[in-house]
């Protein structure tokens, strides 16, 4: 139970009788993150019988096991094995992963909170559009609703807080900032970030067949500023315009 | 088509079987049935695979009809089943005819029961698997008038039942620590271990409510804790300290501290919590958890060997003809089918 008291990282948790946790960082960081996605590869790629599954979180990596084929000792022996002798905070990224190019939509009704993010930022709405889509940004977990990333790192000047009260609701597509990350809203709702725009492409298709949620973590997204025209015209389009590439 | 038609349906029933897997990383979390054991035993008393999908049902119930055949069985949460003027007993396999409508009622003790049919609900399934997912509104829907399909069923035995784990009405949790057991103070997992957990009305299938009396449960120092994955079973202290114990449709990740996590074994405990039900938390050494573990295949081969024959008095049994006619009675023994 002592696990996870101490400060010194990575560090492995229990979560439950079938779950272990390997935490990088208790923060938000981009080596925590990119350490979190190279050990899960890690792990996926060593084969170790008794996974069931493995997932990543910001700073953290999952694995769901069957503690009678895998004990517990035995994957906590095998996860600090693997861990040993290697810094995660600058491993490379695993590969299989995809970049996106996603259309979005930063004018008008589009964009109702631009300016407001903008400004709180200290930059003007167009240079704001520029440091949103001036390079990929990475998926650096995937959660609150199906396929929805959270997308980072942005620049310092980005780590807005969230609005004390929340927009009632946002819809479908909303691209949404705060804390240094950027949301394409995969469901409609409240939300206490700022939409700053909106996209046609869906984070969650589940009649999709061969790509019911297209990105996985630790893809990148590439933002491209469209006008709303350009938007409309694009929806009809397989993945609404939005393109993608294999990553080396 | 073979077909189990919804004459009328609650709010908050659904087509569940075991879930999703493999979505994890990518925020879609496993769902599946509230309370797997009640899927295994329909699926053990029907002596069928327990990949099936089954009705969930909770509330008001619902009224179905067979267009064939249909052998069907109640498991979970106890309500009455009930075909024209006969009540049928629970956890039990019976033959309902095409055009006889029969329906379950609210339940009495519990939270979800399950209607399993042989064949089980073939609805087709969306990411690999047939439950609904409430909370995104992914898979079928219910409403009355709705028609499901129902798959082949190769067995015929009737008249079997068994006695089912005492589950419902509240009860003792069993936990090992989860991500952020550790942030508590042991006074406060001390005082956590102690206290009477009343259930709130307020739970679905992403989480259950605890009222309790006392201190809220806070963590020591750290006020915001980063985002990490949950899983099924964990008890989440919101903002104000209030417990809530996460169901099988619960987020994939979160950032709430988590006192700690319940084992699958008593999961279905859990989430067949009533309102007003007592609920007490017992953390336990991880070689007493690991005793209760069962992967499927154990939990299946367990159950089976539970399912025996049931006599019944004939003067029950209104479909008593029809059994003669299609010359379908069984010894009834779990060994003649799987």
């Amino acid at each position: 139970m002592n696990d996870g008291a101490g400060d010194d990282f990575p560090n492995i948790i229990p979560l439950g009788l079938d779950g272990m946790l390997v935490r990088f960082a208790d923060t938000l960081s981009d080596s925590g993150n990119r350490a979190a996605l190279a050990f899960r590869g890690v792990v996926d790629g060593a084969g170790i019988r008794g996974i069931r599954e493995t997932s990543t979180s910001l700073a953290s990596t999952f694995i769901a096991f069957d503690p009678v084929a895998l004990s517990h000792d035995r994957l906590h022996a095998t996860l600090r094995e693997l861990l040993a002798g290697r810094d995660w905070s600058d491993a490379p990224l695993p590969g299989g992963r995809t970049r996106w190019t996603v259309p979005v939509c930063f004018e008008g009704a589009c964009a109702p909170q631009l300016a407001d993010a903008a400004a709180l930022a200290g930059v003007s709405p167009d240079r704001a559009v520029r440091d949103l889509t001036a390079r990929p940004l990475r998926a650096l977990a995937l959660g609150y609703a199906p396929g929805q990333a959270y997308l980072g790192t942005l620049d310092a000047n980005w780590n807005l807080d969230r609005q004390s009260a929340l927009t009632r609701s946002v819809p479908l597509g909303a691209v949404i900032v705060a804390v240094r990350q950027v949301i394409m809203f995969a469901t409609s709702g409240p939300t206490g970030w700022r939409q700053v725009g909106l996209t046609r492409f869906r984070c969650f298709r589940p009649d999709h067949g061969e790509r019911p949620i297209p990105l996985a973590p630790g893809d990148e997204v590439r933002l491209r500023a469209v006008s709303e025209d350009e938007m409309q015209r694009l929806a009809g389009q397989p993945d609404a315009g939005a393109t993608s590439e294999a990553l080396a | 088509m073979r077909a189990l038609i919804v004459h009328r349906i609650g709010a908050g029933c659904s087509v569940q079987d075991r879930g999703r897997t493999g979505w994890l990383a990518q925020g879609l979390s496993r769902g599946g049935a509230a309370d797997r054991l009640a899927l295994a035993e329909g699926a053990a008393l029907l002596g069928q695979p327990p990949d099936l999908a089954a009705l969930e049902l909770t509330g008001a119930g619902g009224t179905f009809e067979a267009t064939e055949p249909m052998r069907v069985a109640l498991t979970g949460a106890r309500a009455v089943l009930r075909l024209g003027d006969k009540d049928l007993p629970p956890d039990a396999v019976h033959r309902v005819e095409p055009g006889a409508r029969f329906s379950v009622g609210a339940a009495r003790g519990g939270v979800f029961a399950y209607l399993n049919v042989g064949g089980g609900i073939d609805v087709p399934p969306v990411m690999g698997s047939r439950a609904a997912h409430l909370a995104l509104a992914l898979g079928p829907t219910l409403q009355d008038g709705t028609r499901l399909p129902v798959g082949a069923d190769p067995g015929q035995a009737v008249n079997r039942g068994l006695d089912p784990e005492a589950r419902l009405g509240g009860g003792d949790l069993r936990m090992l620590p989860s991500a952020h057991t550790a942030l508590f103070a042991q006074d406060d997992l001390a005082r956590f271990a102690a206290t009477p957990f009343v259930r709130d009305p307020r739970g679905n299938r992403q989480g259950v409510r605890l009222e309790h009396d006392g201190a809220p449960f806070a963590t020591q120092g750290q006020l915001t804790l980063l985002s990490e994955v949950i899983v099924p079973g964990d008890v989440q202290m919101t903002g104000d300290g209030t417990p809530y114990i996460l169901g099988p449709e619960a987020q994939t990740i979160g950032g709430y501290p988590r006192i700690g996590c319940i084992l699958p074994a008593d999961l279905p405990r859990a989430m067949q919590a009533a309102p007003g039900d007592v609920l007490r938390f017992r953390f336990v050494t991880p070689d007493e958890a690991l005793a209760t573990w069962r992967d499927d295949d154990a939990l299946m081969a367990a159950l089976r060997a539970r399912v025996r024959p049931i006599t019944r008095d004939p003067r029950d049994m209104p479909d008593l003809l029809s059994y003669q006619l299609i010359g379908g009675v069984t010894s009834g023994t779990p060994e003649e089918e799987q």
